[in-house]
This record gives structure tokens, sequence and C-alpha cells, in this order.
């Protein structure tokens, strides 16, 4: 089952920006494109775990700040040629509210 | 339904650009490709190393047959298409199946030219073109004694030599008096002749072949004078033809080779055409970097986006022949009214020549060593002019204070696998050469992209680019002469500041919908350029976009590798009391900074601040009467002093006083990249102001300007712009040479590469020569700054952009 947690309105999220929640475990990136999707990745790069929520936002894309890596908003998955992946958490926009879904097993990951 | 792509032929030009029809657009056609050969497709240039033993056919193969089906392409190998139908739409293979198309590429290269003489058809007289070629000439080498090469051109060179390495007796004929003219002029040919003759091989020069004879195999050939040599193996390489037999035969127009426009179209609407087989404005080309450029463009046509254009290529040449080092570009014979410089160490076995007119490079040929290839290449293909260092030039790279790198004067081919070329990212020599080898890499973004070598910081880009070209071969697909400013635009970075400066563009939006950028949002190379370009063209008008801008200039502070903050507060040339020094102690007590370290700007860096206590800490220093050191930013960074003439007992002026004078004028200037000064007090020069992108020393009588200096990755003395006599002048004249650097530089191009590029010849035209121009350059700077002088850590420390360094609470 999924939780929904409600977090921020969509407003205090920049557009082709991200602001970080801390949870007990870790800190998730949640992302606004353009076109107002909103992603969330765990906010730590699959390269040597730079800060994703810092990075320039282009398309459905983040560049991490340390080193460049692009980085797949919807899959976490790191853009060719490198390698790699982020964690990726459900997302859902409702009446100008942003909602996070963070399972337990997630969470702890 | 998707519509249906033809390719005909399965060679580089034609697979390349599929290739890049699929990064464009992968859905919008079915691709079908016929090749004459029964192999995928492979890197034909490095067909001379397989045959000299350097590698295997597996080795050079680019594209496997799993490619073709992951992308869903159907392979036709070994099938030949005798047939275009251009009023049906379809082509006809030599088994009689039929095909029909909505689109047609046709890419079916080129063939070597057999000399027509008597015999010219026996068994064992081949051309050099072919996997299967190869393998003849290695199954004559393990059986046979005697090889004939005839043409001594870049490909019957590669041929002997490889036919020598096999153990074959190899005997070169050349109809002319010097060896590969068409590259080499006469001393640079002579010397590679001697290099060759030392291996074994041996030269028939001026020497016309008349008949080849035997049997029904070759037995030997005979001259024009009579006189004749034994083999058994023949090789034609004296030249290739564009292969337009099928396209004739449509009826579409050739001349020499296929003839196609700007856009790589035929005289057929439907029809397109790529690599050796085609006539672009009346040349050919047998080199593969322009093969490139024209993939480009006609997979850009053909994925219908409509902006490309090829304009002809300018070709650099390298023989890939096991230690001989030779490099030739442009016109190397000097025309009427051109001169030469000329370097030559015949026992080092070294000769470097460089054609040049009205102050540029025209040409140059280089043997022995051709570490400065690519810089003579880049010079001559931008068109810089060399005249300030026309002096030192043939020396090389190095020695015009682009150092960094000049011990690598010993070829960079010559270093073992575990030389470490790339410093900042662990890069050895032996990976970049497998990832070009294994991944099929040809040009400097794609080695960088695979290997992160030069990456980074940059400076071993020559290296690798030296490797580049060392391992591929001419086949390095060197920059094109015009480079987009990331994979958003082909547009350069000076297209694009003309495009914002003429056409009146106010925006990224604007700019990115008036020069067709492919991505709407940009990226995150092409995003803080704009963001800089708009900033420093439309002061007070441009929006400053904080999305824009790399972390650390959002953050105003540098990001650290654990994801913490330096804080570094500005001190105007370096002074500070006793109260500053106070107030930052306090502040690193009251936030528990876990380090403090003097910079070498003269500042005091606070290190390990948490994200979400830079506004407290701001405020803080804020209210001590500090501003934002901008130390993070692509700003005005630091104006180092040393004591001056109010204590040093050398000092000639108030060296200080002048610093915090060019500080206050010009501290929260936004730059191409960061921009440091320095002040010295005399020559002694203890601020070491003549490694600063602007520096000043002072003089009994006045002071010395010195610009584009760089302490860092490539260590650059300054060049002397000019001695002025009063302080008012030194500002006028700094301020003047900041904004026309703001203006004109390349977003994240340092003093020093700039001025080498541009040369200083025009920013003395621009600063010195016109008075005029320099008011008005510094007026502009003047105006600039009273947008650019609001200390951003008190904005924030007052609430601005408050969600940058909030976390979001849980609901």
């Amino acid at each position: 089952m999924t939780d929904w947690i409600e977090i921020a309105a969509l407003d205090d999220i920049p557009r082709l920006g991200a602001r970080v929640i801390r949870t007990d475990t870790m800190d998730v990136a949640v992302f606004r494109t353009r076109d107002d999707r909103v992603f969330a990745l765990r906010d730590a790069c699959p390269h040597k775990g730079g800060p994703l929520s810092q990075g320039i936002v282009h398309g459905t894309t983040v560049t991490c700040p340390l080193h460049n890596w692009k980085i797949d908003l919807a899959s976490g998955e790191a853009l060719g040629p490198d390698e790699g992946c982020a964690n990726v958490f459900a997302t859902r926009v409702d009446g100008g509210r942003v909602y996070l879904a963070l399972k337990a097993g997630e969470a702890a990951a | 339904m998707k519509q249906k792509l033809i390719v005909i032929g399965n060679g580089m030009a034609g697979m390349r650009t599929v290739e890049e029809l699929l990064k464009l657009e992968p859905d919008l056609y079915d691709v079908t490709v016929f090749g004459s050969e029964p192999h995928p497709n492979y890197n034909r240039i490095m067909l001379s190393p397989v045959l000299a033993g350097d590698k295997q056919v597996d080795d050079i193969i680019l594209n496997t047959l799993d490619w073709y089906k992951d992308n869903g392409i159907t392979l036709h190998s070994g099938e030949e298409i005798v047939d275009i139908d251009r009023l049906g739409q379809k082509i006809r293979s030599r088994d009689g199946s039929e095909l029909s198309y909505d689109r047609l590429l046709i890419a079916t290269g080129s063939r070597p030219f057999i000399i027509p003489v008597p015999g010219a058809d026996k068994r064992g007289v081949i051309g050099f073109r072919d996997i299967e070629d190869v393998g003849t000439m290695l199954d004559y080498a393990a059986n046979h004694e005697h090889a004939v090469v005839i043409g001594g051109g870049l490909l019957g060179l590669e041929a002997a030599n490889g036919l020598r390495t096999q153990g074959m007796d190899v005997t070169v004929v050349h109809l002319l008096d010097s060896l590969m003219e068409r590259q080499l002029d006469k001393p640079a040919s002579t010397l590679l002749k001697a290099t060759l003759e030392a291996r074994g091989l041996k030269f028939l020069m001026q020497a016309q072949t008349s008949e080849i004879l035997g049997e029904d195999r070759v037995t030997g050939v005979r001259f024009a004078d009579g006189s004749e040599i034994p083999a058994d193996l023949v090789v034609m390489a004296v030249g290739i033809r564009p292969n337009i037999t099928l396209a004739k035969d449509a009826g579409i127009h050739c001349e020499r080779g296929i003839v196609v426009n700007d856009t790589m179209q035929t005289f057929d609407p439907k029809i397109y055409a790529v690599g050796e087989c085609v006539q672009h404005r009346g040349d050919c080309y047998g080199l593969v970097a322009p093969l490139f450029e024209q993939a480009k463009v006609a997979a850009n046509h053909l994925a219908q986006m409509g902006i490309g254009r090829y304009q002809g290529s300018v070709t650099s040449t390298k023989l890939k022949v096991t230690g001989v080092d030779l490099f030739s570009a442009g016109e190397f014979n000097e025309g009427d009214g051109d001169e030469t410089l000329v370097l030559q160490d015949p026992s080092q076995g070294v000769y470097k020549k460089l054609v040049i007119r009205d102050d540029k490079i025209k040409g140059a040929v280089l043997y022995g060593d051709t570490l400065d290839g690519t810089w003579y290449f880049t010079l001559m293909r931008e068109g810089t002019d060399i005249s300030a260092f026309r002096s030192t030039i043939l020396f090389g790279q190095h020695d015009v204070g682009d150092a960094g790198h000049g011990d690598a004067s010993a070829s960079v081919m010559a270093l073992p696998p575990n030389a470490e070329i790339c410093g900042c990212n662990g890069v050895c020599k032996g990976e970049i050469v497998d990832a070009i080898g294994k991944k099929g890499l040809f040009t400097l973004e794609e080695v960088r992209a695979h290997t992160k070598a030069s990456s980074s910081c940059g400076s071993c880009t020559g290296l690798v680019e030296a490797i580049l070209a060392g391992t591929v071969g001419e086949g390095y697909d060197q920059a094109p002469s015009k480079k987009g400013m990331c994979g958003c635009t082909e547009h350069s970075h000076d297209d694009v500041i003309a495009a914002i400066q003429k056409g009146e563009l106010k925006t990224q939006q604007a700019v990115r919908e008036a020069l067709d950028w492919k991505n709407p949002d940009g990226c995150a190379a092409c995003r803080p350029a704009l963001n800089y370009y708009l900033l420093a063209n439309w002061p007070g008008e441009y929006q400053d976009d904080a999305q824009s801008r790399f972390i650390n200039e959002r953050a105003h502070g540098n990001i650290q590798r654990d994801g913490t903050y330096s804080v570094v507060p500005r001190m105007f040339g370096g002074l500070c009391t006793a109260n500053d020094l106070r107030a930052i102690a306090d502040v690193s007590d009251k936030y528990q900074v876990p380090e403090m370290k003097v910079t070498g700007g003269q500042r005091i860096d606070l290190f390990g601040v948490k994200k979400e206590d830079l506004p407290a800490v701001w405020k803080d220093l804020s209210d001590a009467g500090f501003v934002s050191g901008h130390a993070y930013g692509k700003a005005l960074r630091t104006v180092k002093t040393c004591a001056g003439k109010n204590w040093c007992r050398f000092g000639t002026q108030d060296s200080t006083g002048l610093g915090v004078k060019l500080e206050q004028m010009t501290w929260g200037s936004w730059m191409p990249h960061k921009f440091k000064l320095a002040v010295s007090g005399c020559p002694r020069n203890c601020a070491e102001a003549t490694i600063k992108d602007f520096g000043v020393v002072c003089v009994d009588s006045g002071y010395e300007l010195h610009v584009g200096g760089n302490g860092g990755i490539k260590v650059r003395v300054t060049d002397l712009l000019c001695k002025v006599e009063t302080e008012e002048q030194v500002l006028e004249y700094c301020a003047a040479f900041i904004q026309l650097y703001r203006e004109q530089a390349h977003y994240l191009e340092r003093t020093a590469p700039w001025v080498e590029r541009v040369g200083l010849n025009h920013i003395k035209q621009q600063v010195l020569d016109d008075a005029d121009n320099r008011k008005a350059l510094y007026e502009r700077f003047r105006y600039s700054q009273t947008f650019a002088q609001v200390d951003p850590w008190k904005a924030r420390a007052d609430g601005e952009a408050a969600h940058e360094f909030t976390p979001l609470k849980i609901a």
C-alpha cells in the first residue's frame, strides 16, 4: 500500500529547480519541471553521492553539481555513457499540493 | 506508418549518418541498409594497422550485428544494389528483389583507381580498399616474396609498410620525384623516404609503369624505360575514384562525384548522398573528418529539422605508420607573397614548416615532432593573428606561455600505457587508447564522455587530442571549424553573442527560439552561459535567472565535497582591522565552523558551513560591514596587494591603496570566468601581478599594466599591455579591459586563452589605440556596475530566495 504524504505547495518548489525533504534516514530531492511535473529522487548521485537537489534541471533531467552526471528524473538512471541509478520515489500533484510516497522499505533503503 | 529510409552503402559515412539520425529522430524511419561487403560497418582507416599486424579485424568493427538488431535496422550485407528506379521510388538488388523507399541515402564510397596498363587484370593485382584486399595481401605475404606498390601517396606507403612488416620484399613505385607530394613539401618528403628506406622499403622514383607482366598470375612489372622488376603481388594505390556508377545510371547529376548541395541533397530531392562518393562545391573528400561533418548535416535534414549546412572542410593528414610522425595541413607550399618559417634539425630527424600569409597560418608540415600539429591546425582554422608570438611559434605551444605539458615534447605515443594523462580523473593513456578502439571514438567530446579524460580542468586536452590523432590517424575528427556551444545547438559562442547583441535578444527563451535550440530548457552547459551573456549585454534589463546558475552562484557559497559550503567575506585589497577579525572569529564560534584558512587571495575562508546556516552567517558578517567575496563565482574574485610604499622600503607607489580602489570599482561584477587582480608596489612583484588576469606593477615613473596571466592549470605569464602615469588611468584601462573581456570572451574562457585566441594586438587596438573606444568600454563597465554592486549576502540575510536555504517540512 502506498502512503501519500503531503509535502508542499507546488509553488514552494521553483520551476526548473528543487527542494529537499529530510527524512529520518536520508534526504529526498523533489524536482519541478518547466511544465510543472514533479519528480522525487534520493538526494545522492549514484556517482559520488553529490546532492542532486543542487543541480541544474533541464527537461526531465538533472545535472549533478559535483561532476556533471546527468540523471533521468523519472527513472533515476544515469544517462549514457555513465552508469548508475538513484532511488526514485513516486509523487503526485493534486489541487496545487505535492504528495510524496515514502514506503517504509524505501525510506530505510 | 513509418517512412522508409534505404541506405546504399554500409560504410563509415552511411552508418555515421544513421547514428546521427537515431540520436535526433529514432522513430521516424524504418531503416534498411545494403552493403556490398559481407561485414558489418568497420573502421576502414584502420585497415593499415590490420595489415601491419597491429590490430585484428574484430578490433576495427564499429557497429556490431547486435547494434543493427537493437536499433531495428535491417541489414543486407554482401548484397549489391544494381538499379535505382527514381520514378517508382524503389531499388533493385543483384538477386532481383525490389524495395521501395521514401528517402534514399547513397553512401557508396569510392573505388581504388586501377591504372589501365596492359596486364592490369591479372591475378595478384589489387587495390587497397577493403577487408578482402587486406586478406589477399596477408595471403600473399605468407606465401610469396616480392610485392610492388604503385603509388607513393598516403595509402601506398601504409600498404607498403604493412607488407614489409609482414616480411615481404617491397618496392614502392612512384611517378613523381617526391613521396606524398599532396601532403608534404620536398624536405619533409626526403626525410620520410630516408626513414622508410632504413626500414627496408625500396623506392623507384619517377618511374612510369607500362605493363604488368605474367601469364595468368603476376610475375613482374615493366616500366616505360624498358626496365623490369619481379613481382608476385601488385598493389595499385594511385588514388580513389568516387563510386558513382549506380547514381549515374539512375540519371542523378554527377560530375567527378555525385553532386550535392549544402544539405547533402542530390539533384533528386528524395535522395541524399554522403561520403567519398559525393562532390560538394567542386571538392571530393577522402578523409574521415569531413565525412562525419557531412553525416551530421544529412541526418539533420533526414530528421526534418532542416538547420544544418555543410560548408566544406579544412583537412589535415597524419600517416599511420608506427614510429613515423608526420603531419600536414593546408597550403604547405608557399605561393607568391607568402612567408615561411622553418625549423630543421636533421640529426634529430625533425622538420617543421609553417606557411604564413598576412600574419595567419595557411599551411603546416611537421616531421619527426608532430605534438603541436593540432595547435597549428587550430590557429590556421580560426585564422588567429600570430604576429605576437611568431618568433617562438615553431618551438611549440608550450613555448608561447601556454605551458603545463611542455615536457611532453617527446611524442605522446611513445608514452607507456600506464602513463597518467588526465590528473583530475586519473585516466591513463592505455584506458584512452582502449576506449578509442573498443567504442569507436573519433572526437574529443566522445573521448571525454567515455573516459572523462580532459573533462575537468581541460589542461590535458592537447595530450588527449594527440592520443586520439595518433590512434585513429587521419580519421581523427578535429572539432569542426565552427563548434556548437553544447549539444543543444549548432551555433558557436560567437554566433550566440552576436545574435544577442545585434538581434537585441533579451531573454533566454528569445535566444533559444531565435537560434533553434534543440531542447526547450537548454542544458546545464548552455543555460549558465546564456544567463551570463544576457546579464553582461543587457545590464539593468535582463532579469538574472537563479535556476540557470551553477549551485555555487545560486547559493553564493562554494559547495564542498560533503555538501556543506564555504564562506569567504571580501577584504578589500587584503586589508583588515582587529574588529573585522573579531567579527569573523565570533561567527566561527557561533556557527561552529570546523576549519578556517587564509586563502591565496589574502582573505579568510570559513569551511564546513551548513546550507541552512548560510543566511544567518551572512547576516552576522553583513552587520560587521562585510560583503560577499564572490569566491564561488564566475566573477571578480580578489585584488592581491603587497605592502607598498607606505611601509616597504622598496615600494614606489601606494599599491595597497590602489588595490583597494580597484576592488571597490570592480567587486560584484559577473564575468565569463573568474577574474583576479593584483597590484605590486615595485618590480620585485611580491603580489605576483604577472600571473593575474589584470596585474599592475608599480614603477617609479608610473604603472605597468599586464593582462592575460594565469597561475592555475597552465601557468601563463601576462602580456604587457602598456604603461600609464596616474591611478585614474589605471582604473580606466582596467575597467576597459574587463569590459572588453566581458563582452567578447566565451563563457568559461579565462583571460589567458582569450588573449591567445584573439591576439594581444586586438586588445591593444580596442583599449590603447582607440581612446574613444576605451572611454566607451569604461562607461559601459561603470554603468553595469550600478546594477551589480548589490551584496547578495545581505539580500539573502534579509530573506531573498529563502526557499534556496530551507528544507521542506513534512506537513
